[in-house]
């Protein structure tokens, strides 16, 4: 009880592949800092933001890591450091909630609080059931209180401990707003007094927004932005990456600007003046990027088209031919050089033929990320 | 009507039933949450005896009591007498020939706690021990109830592995089974009819009471008969 009240950040650096039977495996690396309050969790289900909670909570062992609440660490792969949960001081309230059914709120609540006095261990449950405005179901049974009032309890029952570090997935999906703002301000009240780092996911934007603290926004195992809720919600960014195999043209770039209301950036590739357009993704001018573009996505005209929906129009030279199959291998220069699939019979028709000049017709949406 | 018997019947099938308790709940919890990569091997050994015939068991059982078998000359040593045609040898053949009985619905019940739940207790700071006792246990108690419940009702009517490890020594090994074999042997139709009729009678009330718990749990499907 006596505890120093630290505020003593979270700091995570982690890595972990996830195989999922014959799929192509899944990478979670994240590398980031939750100071005292709030840090919010944001990304698609499958964003790997639970396997993270997990990482931390010790319930998930990362391939490799360090994990630390000040100067306590709680996992190390490189000194072979790795706590058992149980030793962790870190709380972790599920979606789930995972109230034990057969205990009553009390008992829950009381669950955690292992080696202290019995009589005290009451007075700290009754403090925490009233600060969650939940000390009158203290007898009652999980499947007999509301959906609200679960939550509550969880909250009671993970922060009666006096944990280092508090980690939410999803702990108020389903509950309309006014009563998850109410639980919201109950738990930052709570948080005034003990100043803990609290994880909070969610993949609402509603949720983001109301809460309006400092944004981490993860996307297929990766962190992709930081930080206030409108600068991470505003920009209707690319959310995923695309892997690399199946592009035949893979592009250095350099972003050039932003067109947020477009959803789009312009980007220039490298070695050239070219520039074209792209989905918005999440990048700020002058960073570098990488684009691919399938060779099947890319439209060959012979004279310049007019007209037309497609935002990159390219003009070039034709390099070489190359036959395989019944597919027609196009490479061509524009500065930067290009490979296009077209069919046989287009190459008949439009008398394609190494040196002759051509357009290249690409759409905004052909163009893909690829990781660095 | 031999009551004799009955009660002979009744003591062994709770000495079983408790042995398997013990003994069970801690095998049940170890093939229920070990990641062990041959463990089916020992679920399999445990399933035997639901597809072994009983005199296959017993003969092999008899073999291991008998003087020169592993479990006669350890008994003999640690207690001065043989094991086979003993009341206690008829408890360890019971035991081993009523396991998949006490420890199908065991596992059964304890692969049905929300993985999460125990996720929550190991966050919360609580050991394995302690989990068991305060999570896995009390919510496993319906399938605990089948467990002793199977078990004392299926040695309460085994008849091969008796006859082959316990004869049929009066007080000692003959249970009821054996005792309505006897019967229909020697054409008393009538009195084996009576001991027969209230086997079925205890039989079948401890079976309701089973599935009626069951029910009341809110899984009545997990019986182990067929297993799971």
């Amino acid at each position: 009880m006596a505890r120093e009240m630290s505020s003593a950040s979270l700091s995570v650096c982690v890595r972990k592949e996830l195989r999922s039977g014959a799929a192509a495996s899944f990478v979670l690396h994240v590398s980031l800092e939750a100071p005292a309050g709030i840090t919010i969790l944001f990304g698609p289900s499958g964003a790997g933001k639970s396997t993270l909670l997990d990482g931390i909570a010790g319930l998930m062992r990362p391939d490799a890591g360090r994990i630390a609440i000040g100067k306590l660490v709680l996992l190390d792969t490189d000194r072979g450091v790795n706590l058992p949960p149980q030793q962790r001081h870190v709380a972790y309230v599920f979606q789930t909630l995972a109230l034990f059914p057969h205990m009553t709120v009390g008992e829950n609540v009381a669950y955690g609080l292992l080696d202290s006095k019995a009589q005290r261990n009451g007075q700290r449950v009754a403090e925490i059931l009233e600060m969650f405005r939940v000390e009158k179901l203290r007898k009652r049974k999980p499947g007999e209180i509301s959906g609200g009032e679960k939550q509550r309890v969880a909250l009671a029952r993970s922060l009666v401990t006096l944990p280092r570090v508090l980690l939410l997935d999803e702990p108020l999906t389903g509950l309309d707003a006014e009563l998850k703002a109410s639980i919201v301000d109950d738990l930052r009240a709570w948080n005034a007094a003990h100043k803990i780092p609290i994880l909070y996911v969610t993949h609402s934007r509603e949720e983001v927004d109301a809460l309006g603290e400092r944004v981490i926004a993860l996307d297929h195992g990766r962190m992709v932005s930081e930080g206030t809720p409108r600068e991470v919600l505003d920009a209707p960014r690319q959310k995923r990456l695309a892997q690399t195999a199946g592009f035949e043209n893979l592009l250095s770039a350099t972003v050039m600007d932003l067109r947020e209301a477009d959803g789009v950036m312009r980007v220039r590739l490298a070695d050239s003046e070219r520039e074209i357009e792209v989905p918005l993704g999440y990048a700020v001018p002058g960073d570098a990027v990488r684009v691919a573009i399938r060779a099947g996505d890319i439209l060959l005209a012979t004279e310049q088209p007019r007209g037309m929906s497609a935002r990159n129009l390219l003009g070039g030279k034709i390099i070489s031919l190359e036959r395989r199959g019944t597919l027609v291998v196009v490479r061509v220069d524009c500065g930067v050089i290009f490979t296009a699939h077209v069919t046989l019979g287009a190459e008949r028709t439009l008398e394609l033929a190494a040196g002759k000049k051509v357009w290249l017709v690409i759409k905004t949406y052909s163009c893909h990320f690829v990781d660095q | 009507m031999n009551v004799e018997a009955l009660l002979l019947s009744i003591r062994l099938a709770l000495c079983v039933s408790a042995i398997l308790f013990v003994v069970g709940v801690p095998l049940a919890y170890w093939l229920a949450y070990s990641r062990w990569r041959w463990k089916f091997l020992l679920e399999a050994a445990v399933a035997l005896p639901l597809v072994l015939p009983p005199t296959v068991l017993g003969f092999y059982m008899l073999l291991a009591m008998g003087p020169r078998g592993p479990l006669g000359k350890l008994w003999h040593a640690a207690f001065g007498h043989g094991l086979a045609f003993t009341f206690a040898g008829l408890v360890i053949a019971s035991v081993l020939y009523s396991f998949p009985f006490a420890v199908q619905p065991l596992i059964a019940s304890f692969e049905t706690v929300n993985r999460k739940l125990l996720d929550a207790s190991a966050v919360l700071g609580a050991g394995r021990m302690r989990t068991f006792r305060r999570v896995i246990l009390p919510l496993s108690v319906p399938g605990i109830i089948t467990a002793l419940v199977l078990s004392f009702a299926h040695t309460l009517g085994e008849f091969g592995v008796v006859l082959m490890v316990g004869g049929n020594l009066a007080g000692v090994t003959r249970t009821v089974s054996i005792d309505i074999y006897d019967r229909v042997q020697s054409f008393d139709y009538a009195s084996a009819n009576r001991t027969a009729l209230l086997l079925l009678v205890i039989s079948f009330l401890v079976l309701s009471a089973v599935y009626g718990i069951n029910r009341r749990a809110g899984r009545p499907e997990w019986l182990p008969w067929p297993a799971k």
